[in-house]
């Protein structure tokens, strides 16, 4: 069914079609509106599922992770600092190998408070052991929470699936809500093997000493080996079900290219825009979106970045005391690969949701097409200096 | 009935669901607390344990002492990790009989677990939470808790500055929020424990039961006289064991028509070694101040 | 009920279950190495009423019937001693090991 929905409420159609058993959630601006039409849907009975009105989020994510031991497929949602609030329990969820699906909607980190979005919270869960996604537009919002229950309770680590704030969640746009059923014969029940079950009593996370804890951690990165792959099949077949297609990364006019732009969430969609008019002049530049950022896509990024001349990298995010955070990555990603490394330019941009627009990536497009090669690991747009 | 019959010579279900072998000091209260629950919940239970004794009691992985399910979870998260393991059963459907119990220490309750219990009391889960109360974080090394006693030594009171705020009235807040109940109880007593568990198991809403568990080891007392000890804090009324229904009706379950005096149960433990006898003193003078207020609530709506 | 005394065996991470779930009982740690004294109890002044199989927090006292004083299970007794101080009859001697 097309409708025209805001990012926030893709989330909860999202949510409501991967017939989730249980929510917990705290309300923290952008977020408010998902918990508020999840809600409404459990009270209306289109959706049968137990909401938990907790008290925080740190509750939220506990909660959230007691309904999931037991073989219920458990949601939640925040932002920021909700999401830093619970982090304690962003480590347990992975730790505890639970396949939970958590919407975070992008959004700055304070001091000063700051509603508008940028990726550092999401960005500083990127150890503990989540997948995440970063989505474009409120389509793959929705469509992300589906593939997330579906590889996760596969590969048994939880998604996090991020939403640009105010750019994504508070703004409508056309999105296709697929019928339930047919999500149905994409996503079965989930069934977990190992279970809190009085039939079959387990202690869970006990005392795990020097001699046992690194083999549960090698069995968490194994599970992220194989997640790259159950993450493409999964893609597959959903576009086989829902015609459309996610993978990893995604490519925009790359074939030829000799410089590639980096971006990921609602900053590609702008660039998208940026590409076409700067090949119309003839420059031979290509759009490389990453979506998921963890497994990080290394392959890909090899693949489409090696023997370029130039990749420039925009990074709505910033690791202090180093550099944007996609772009270090990146960087890393390519050092033990054989081939011809680009320059890799980083820019920092759209802190605290400043708009990046068309302009700010013209011009950090120039500057990088001007220069050799950067001087520095931080190129700031649009600061006020 | 669950947990095993009650042969007429015990008083207190026979089956052990716990087993031996547990790492549990010599004497320890909160064993003796978990080891009467599971007699009268049985295996149709789960267990939410945050960081405390239990966490190490129950063994390292990969073994277990209580043979029910147990999500060993973060510090501050006990309630509602057992809330979201009971929304989770009952979004699965039919699991309708299987009891989700929090079991933590007093650290993980009166402090930095106080939250979630508000939260959980507020909402009024369909859970029961049981403290088993040793007075301080026993678990890290006998640091003070708000549960820790005034004039109590810990490693954070040294001896020189001793715990000079009173033990927070855990029942109390819970009354506050109007829970279907609230009690607490004594290890030294376990049939009036085995009653209060029973009375738990049959409420729906969110229960709290708050368990006096002595611990020799923090305690600074021989292991032998955990019992005696916990018997002690009833007898002179340091522990009174009452219940709270609905958080406005007050029942005492002991009111002996004389009290022992504090010096009895002071005097048998280091912990309280320092105090002099302006120390005894004064707890006696709050003893008996606090009966007096309790006393009074158990009039207002008899 | 039986608890299960079998250790277990996990030699690697290919034999670990995925997530941090037990596999076995801590009945199979006996700690009767743990005590320094261990209690006797004299059957022919016990009375059994069964008081020290009831405050044992070790469950190391096994109740064999009503017509039978129960036995103290020395596989796992940590010698703690509540149940010599709380004998009504002071049937229960700690000896030293």
């Amino acid at each position: 069914m097309e409708k025209v929905i805001l990012g926030n409420h893709a989330v909860s159609y999202g949510a409501l079609v991967s017939r989730v058993q249980t929510i917990a959630a705290y309300p923290i601006t952008p977020q408010t509106l998902i918990v508020e039409r999840l809600s409404e849907m459990v009270a209306d009975g289109d959706l049968d599922a137990i909401f938990t009105k907790v008290e925080s989020e740190h509750s939220a994510l506990a909660s959230t992770i007691g309904s999931s031991s037991v073989g219920a497929r458990a949601f939640t949602a925040t932002s920021s600092q909700g999401l830093a609030l619970m982090h304690e329990m962003i480590h347990w969820a992975a730790g505890a190998r639970l396949p939970i699906v958590l919407a975070n909607v992008n959004r700055a980190m304070a001091p000063g408070w700051n509603i508008w979005t940028d990726q550092n919270d999401s960005l500083s869960c990127r150890d503990t052991g989540w997948m995440q996604v970063y989505c474009q537009n409120n389509q793959e919002v929705l469509d992300s929470i589906i593939m997330g229950y579906k590889v996760s309770e596969q590969v048994l680590l939880p998604t996090m699936v991020s939403l640009d704030a105010f750019v994504l969640s508070h703004t409508a746009e056309n999105v296709d809500i697929p019928d339930i059923k047919l999500v149905d014969k994409y996503l079965p029940p989930y069934k977990l093997k190992i279970k809190m079950d009085v039939d079959d009593p387990h202690s869970f996370g006990a005392l795990s000493s020097p001699e046992n804890y690194m083999e549960f951690r090698y069995k968490m990165q194994e599970a992220m080996y194989k997640a790259e792959d159950i993450i493409i099949k999964e893609g597959k077949e959903f576009e086989r079900i829902f015609g459309r297609k996610y993978g990893m990364v995604e490519e925009y006019r790359t074939e030829g290219a000799e410089i590639i732009l980096v971006v990921s969430a609602t900053i590609a969609s702008t660039a998208r825009a940026s590409i076409d008019s700067l090949r119309a002049k003839g420059i031979k530049i290509g759009l490389l979106r990453i979506r998921v950022f963890r497994p990080f896509p290394v392959k890909d990024v090899a693949r489409v970045l090696l023997n370029k001349k130039k990749a420039i990298v925009i990074d709505r995010n910033i690791s202090y005391g180093k550099s944007g955070i996609f772009f270090d990555e990146i960087k890393g990603a390519f050092y033990n690969i054989e081939g011809e490394k680009p320059k890799i330019f980083g820019y920092i941009a759209g802190l605290g949701g400043r708009d990046v627009t068309p302009e700010a990536i013209f011009d950090m497009v120039n500057d990088a097409m001007r220069k050799d090669k950067p001087e520095k690991d931080i190129i700031w747009s649009g600061v006020k200096l | 009935m669950v947990g095993g019959e009650t042969m007429s010579k015990l008083t207190i279900p026979q089956e052990e669901i716990m087993s031996s072998g547990h790492l549990g000091c010599q004497g320890c209260g909160g064993t003796l607390a978990m080891r009467y629950m599971l007699k009268v919940f049985g295996r149709k239970t789960m267990l939410a344990v945050p960081a405390c004794c239990w966490s190490v009691i129950d063994g390292p992985w990969p073994y277990s002492t209580v043979s029910v399910p147990l999500f060993h979870t973060a510090f501050e998260t006990a309630a509602i990790a057992a809330s979201g393991i009971k929304s989770g059963l009952d979004a699965l459907g039919g699991k309708e009989d299987i009891n989700v119990i929090a079991w933590a220490g007093d650290g993980g309750t009166f402090d930095i677990g106080i939250q979630a219990i508000s939260g959980a009391a507020e909402r009024n889960d369909n859970i029961l939470y049981v403290v088993y109360d040793n007075e301080a974080y026993m678990n890290t090394g006998i640091q003070r808790s708000s549960a820790t006693p005034w004039g109590s030594w810990t490693t954070t009171t040294p001896v020189n500055s001793p715990k000079n705020r009173p033990k927070k009235d855990l029942v109390e807040i819970l009354a506050a929020h109007r829970v279907p109940y609230a009690a607490t109880a004594s290890i030294a007593y376990p049939e009036d424990l085995v009653k209060k568990f029973e009375k738990a198991k049959n409420t729906e809403g969110f229960k709290l039961i708050h368990v006096f568990a002595p611990c020799p080891t923090g305690w600074k007392m021989p292991p032998d006289l955990t019992v005696k000890v916990a018997r002690l804090a009833v007898q002179t009324r340091i522990f009174p064991v009452y219940e709270v229904e609905n958080g406005v009706t007050y029942k005492l379950n002991f009111n002996p028509k004389k009290f022992v005096p504090v010096d009895e149960y002071l005097k048998l433990q280091g912990r309280f070694r320092h105090l002099k006898e302006d120390g005894y003193k004064f707890i006696q003078k709050n003893v008996e101040y606090e009966w007096e207020l309790l006393k009074k609530k158990v009039e207002t709506f008899k | 009920m039986k608890h299960d005394k079998k250790k277990v065996e996990i030699k690697c991470a290919s034999n670990m279950p995925d997530m941090t779930a037990s596999l076995g009982s801590m009945a199979s740690n006996k700690t009767a190495s743990w005590r320094n004294l261990r209690p006797e109890i004299d059957e022919s002044k016990c009375i059994k009423c069964f008081i020290c199989w009831k405050f044992c927090p070790d469950a190391a006292i096994d109740f064999i019937n009503e017509n039978t004083p129960p036995k103290i299970n020395y596989d796992y007794c940590k010698g703690c001693g509540i149940c010599a101080t709380e004998c009504p009859t002071k049937c229960i001697e700690m000896v030293e090991e």
